[in-house]
């Protein structure tokens, strides 16, 4: 498993690469979580086309984010997952929480209704 | 119900084993005529119940073991994963969606079971363990009869 982070202006991408199970969620929480401590963060997005396979503890890891951020007046969104683990977010009714978008572009008009 | 094939494995309890176990099982059913989207139904399912029993069977504690066997049919894979773990006192409640002792698993575990299989059945005694029973069809336009081999 594989993060990448890049931040600007209160902005966090964070590209996950493999999967994201219990074997990787912690992990992935706790590196998260250290860069939302470290920096002033409002917006989370989520690049998860290279994630191959997601369950209930990867979810756990994205909703456990979106509820800290949601807290503070900050947002969340998901950036173009694979169709298997689209299905699997979808099932867990995640798309009614965060949206799920195209591209990087697409999910930061959706929370900072700006143009990028 | 004829029974054409089975396989039993037993590990560790060790969440590196989940993602293990979850493969194993849909290179398994792949024998028989289960679609791509099918097979990847069957690993979170597999993932939901072998982490079920790491996380909630030996809470979290290595050194406790899973046994899982799964069996193909004509037209039907069936899954069981065991754990001899704390158990589970009121599995009704269990099954709840959303219901959780873990705040950030979400409750989603037995939910993605139950959307992702036909069929599961808990069977749980406290202090003694868990034996989770998973079902899947194959359906009946992707069914290549196990006979027809």
């Amino acid at each position: 498993m594989i993060l990448e982070f890049n931040s600007a202006r209160e902005i966090l991408l964070v590209r996950i690469k493999g999967e994201m199970d219990m074997a990787t969620a912690g992990q992935i929480r706790q590196s998260i979580d250290n860069r939302l401590q470290q920096e002033k963060i409002r917006y989370l997005l989520l690049d998860l086309s290279g994630v191959t396979f997601i369950d209930s503890s990867g979810i756990g890891v994205i909703l456990g984010r979106y509820r800290n951020l949601n807290r503070t007046g900050g947002k969340a969104a998901i950036i173009k997952p694979q169709v298997v683990v689209k299905r699997v977010l979808e099932t867990a009714g995640l798309q009614k929480l965060i949206p799920i978008c195209d591209n990087e572009g697409e999910c930061l008009r959706l929370l900072t209704g700006a143009n990028h | 119900m004829t029974l054409h094939n089975r396989m039993k494995l037993e590990f560790l309890g060790l969440p590196e084993n989940v993602s293990f176990s979850r493969v194993v099982v849909a290179t398994f059913a792949s024998q028989l005529g289960f679609t791509l989207d099918d097979l990847e139904e069957i690993k979170v399912a597999t993932s939901e119940a072998v982490s079920n029993a790491i996380i909630h069977g030996y809470q979290n504690q290595p050194g406790g073991v899973i046994r899982l066997e799964s069996c193909l049919g004509n037209d039907w894979l069936e899954i069981k994963i065991e754990d001899d773990g704390v158990g589970i006192a009121n599995i009704e409640q269990a099954m709840q969606p959303a219901y959780t002792t873990c705040s950030e698993r979400m409750g989603l575990g037995f939910s993605f079971m139950q959307s992702f299989m036909d069929e599961v059945k808990v069977e749980s005694a406290v202090n003694r363990g868990t034996r989770i029973i998973l079902r899947k069809l194959v359906k009946v336009n992707n069914a290549h009869s196990m006979t027809e081999h």
